[in-house]
């Protein structure tokens, strides 16, 4: 059950996606996020929604996956979808006490729907073909420049990975102690409220005790091979532009460009053709 | 009695994660019988003994305890986990309470018994596995490593299981740690008489007690039958990474060399017997 968690989750099916440069796919991100701003036509979101198809189908991770990874965030979604619903005032068209809904409403909804869906699976694209590995030694290399300002990059993003690692190696530990524990006769899901907090205690302290163990063994582990910042440390796969990044970093481009083209230039003459859009 | 009939298990089935780890495994484990499993990391032992007490449930195949399926709907599986008592490798790290008897009443408390009745399985058990009463108030983070997962086997013994099963009991102790618990699990089946089920990589210390030895090999039971049947087979075990008693390659050496022996030995008792015989015929 806990493995049902997909959200930051790797998925290794090998595409063209998964090689690519981990900046790369960090850009990508963070344009796909910004471009959900800058346009606000139907045109926009036919832009936005097929390229991310796409990238989906090229990534050849379940689409099925993806969305079973997003139940966390569905009452967000829904929540999101209520409030511009009922919220938006506009030309009425049903009524019932004071909730109106209008259809500046149900178009203000529909879109802010799909507009969070899209950067909640565009980002996650991200993390499904990136290891949390690629993903601090992107950030790394990336922000390289913020040192100078003296920021702590590496530091960060060793902290980054080390609770990206921690992350599964958690999970496993809670389901193994979890079935420990049921081999011992304790019951997770019956009983009352206040007894299934009580039967959360055997599951905690041995979590806590060996999440603490494990973080003194790997200090221990890292000053033992004199581990000390990224002081002289060098890299065994110094990340390196191919030939494919290269097009990649501009494929954003183009699909920035595309954007900009359908949802401002596009999208008012298709107005004037059919209005009702 | 237990009975697996072509049981299979992958994990994560239907996702690209998926990982097949049993394969048709059929077993019959009769009442009182002391087995040993061995077979190489992961072949699938830990995965086969979590089916047998419900944690796990098969994508594969039927298990039978005591001729009932065990996934059937009016079958209780929390029933069965206290019948088939599974102590997990490194068992130590699922204590959690404030002093040592406190964390073994766990088990039998959840079974809601009384309260005597709690406080006398908790001791007989203890007992049992060797820990001595000035320790019964101490704290279970404060004890040596092997005395911590003998706590933890009497916290699964004090449920009075039929069939015990215990996964690789003493892997990562010291030499003086692993003695204890081996003690301690002969002592359960000499006391008790319940099935034990014993899992473990190597099967060296244990072959002269076990009645049985199964191995594993990519998911699937590759021998079945005798420590005397299976260390037969001392060449093949090999190649899938496991070792025979070092008095086994002894006897086969000599046999090979033309010493007139009846077959292999298993234990050094049996091979100096043969040798004896031999030697005065
Ligand atoms: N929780 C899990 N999720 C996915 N695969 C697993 C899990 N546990 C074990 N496996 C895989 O199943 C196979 C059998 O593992 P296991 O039963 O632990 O073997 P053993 O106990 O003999 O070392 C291994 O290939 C292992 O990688
Ligand atoms: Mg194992």
């Amino acid at each position: 059950m806990l493995r049902d968690i997909t959200i930051g989750q790797y998925y290794p099916s090998g595409s063209v996606l998964h090689r690519l440069d981990p900046r790369v796919k960090l850009f990508w991100t963070l344009l796909y996020i910004v471009s959900m701003f800058v346009f606000n036509t139907f045109l926009g979101y036919v832009v936005a929604g097929v390229t991310l198809i796409v990238l989906i189908k090229i990534s050849r991770v379940p689409f099925k996956f993806m969305v079973k990874g997003l139940k966390a965030v569905w009452m967000l979604l829904i929540f999101t979808l209520v409030l511009n619903l009922f919220m938006t005032s506009g030309e009425v068209i049903w009524q019932w006490k004071f909730l109106k809904l209008t259809r500046e409403g149900i178009r203000t909804a529909v879109f802010m729907g799909l507009r969070l869906f899209f950067l909640i699976i565009g980002s996650s694209l991200m993390t499904l073909t990136t290891t949390p590995n690629q993903l601090t030694d992107g950030l790394e290399t990336g922000l390289r420049g913020l040192k100078k300002i003296k920021v702590p990059v590496h530091e960060l993003a060793m902290m980054m990975s080390i609770a990206l690692r921690f992350i599964p190696i958690l999970l496993e530990e809670t389901d193994k102690i979890m079935k420990a524990q049921a081999a011992r006769g304790a019951d997770f899901d019956e009983g009352k409220f206040k007894d299934r907090v009580k039967a959360l205690v055997p599951i905690f302290v041995p979590l806590f005790v060996s999440a603490f163990r494990r973080a003194n063994d790997l200090a221990m582990a890292m000053e033992a091979r004199c581990y000390r910042g990224d002081v002289n440390r060098t890299r065994m796969n110094p990340l390196k532009y191919k030939q494919i990044d290269r097009i990649a970093y501009l494929l954003q481009f183009v699909y920035l460009a595309v954007l900009i083209c359908a949802d401002k230039l596009l999208a008012p003459l298709l107005t004037k053709v059919l209005p009702m859009l | 009695m237990l009975y697996l009939d072509k049981v299979s298990y992958t994990y994560s089935p239907g996702t690209a994660m998926a990982m097949p780890a049993l394969h048709e495994v059929s077993l019959e484990i009769p009442d009182g019988q002391f087995i040993g499993i061995i077979g190489h990391t992961g072949s699938g032992k830990s995965t086969l003994i979590q089916h047998l007490n419900g944690l796990v449930k098969p994508t594969g195949g039927v298990i039978y305890y005591n001729g009932r399926d065990i996934w059937d709907e009016d079958f209780s599986r929390k029933e069965l986990r206290t019948k088939v008592g599974l102590v997990f490798q490194y068992p130590e790290h699922q204590l959690f309470e404030t002093t040592v008897v406190k964390d073994v009443e766990f088990g039998p408390r959840n079974m809601k018994l009384e309260n005597l009745e709690v406080q006398l399985r908790t001791f007989e058990a203890l007992k049992t596995v060797g820990i001595s009463d000035e320790l019964y108030d101490a704290s279970p983070f404060d004890l040596s490593g092997g005395q911590k997962r003998r706590v933890a086997i009497a916290g699964v013994l004090a449920m009075k299981p039929e069939v015990l099963v215990l996964d690789e009991p003493t892997a990562g102790l010291d030499p003086a740690g692993r003695d204890e618990i081996l003690e301690a699990i002969f002592r359960i089946k000499r006391e008790r008489n319940i099935t034990v089920i014993l899992v473990s990589h190597s099967m060296e210390d244990v072959a002269r007690f076990v009645d049985r030895i199964i191995v594993m090999e990519h998911g699937s039971v590759k021998y079945d039958g005798s420590p005397k049947e299976v260390f037969r087979n001392y060449k093949e075990l090999e190649e899938i990474g496991l070792a025979a008693p070092d008095v086994t390659y002894l006897t086969a050496m000599l046999r090979e060399r033309g010493v007139g022996l009846p077959d292999v030995a298993t234990t050094v008792e049996e091979a100096a017997d043969m040798i004896e015989r031999y030697c005065k015929h």
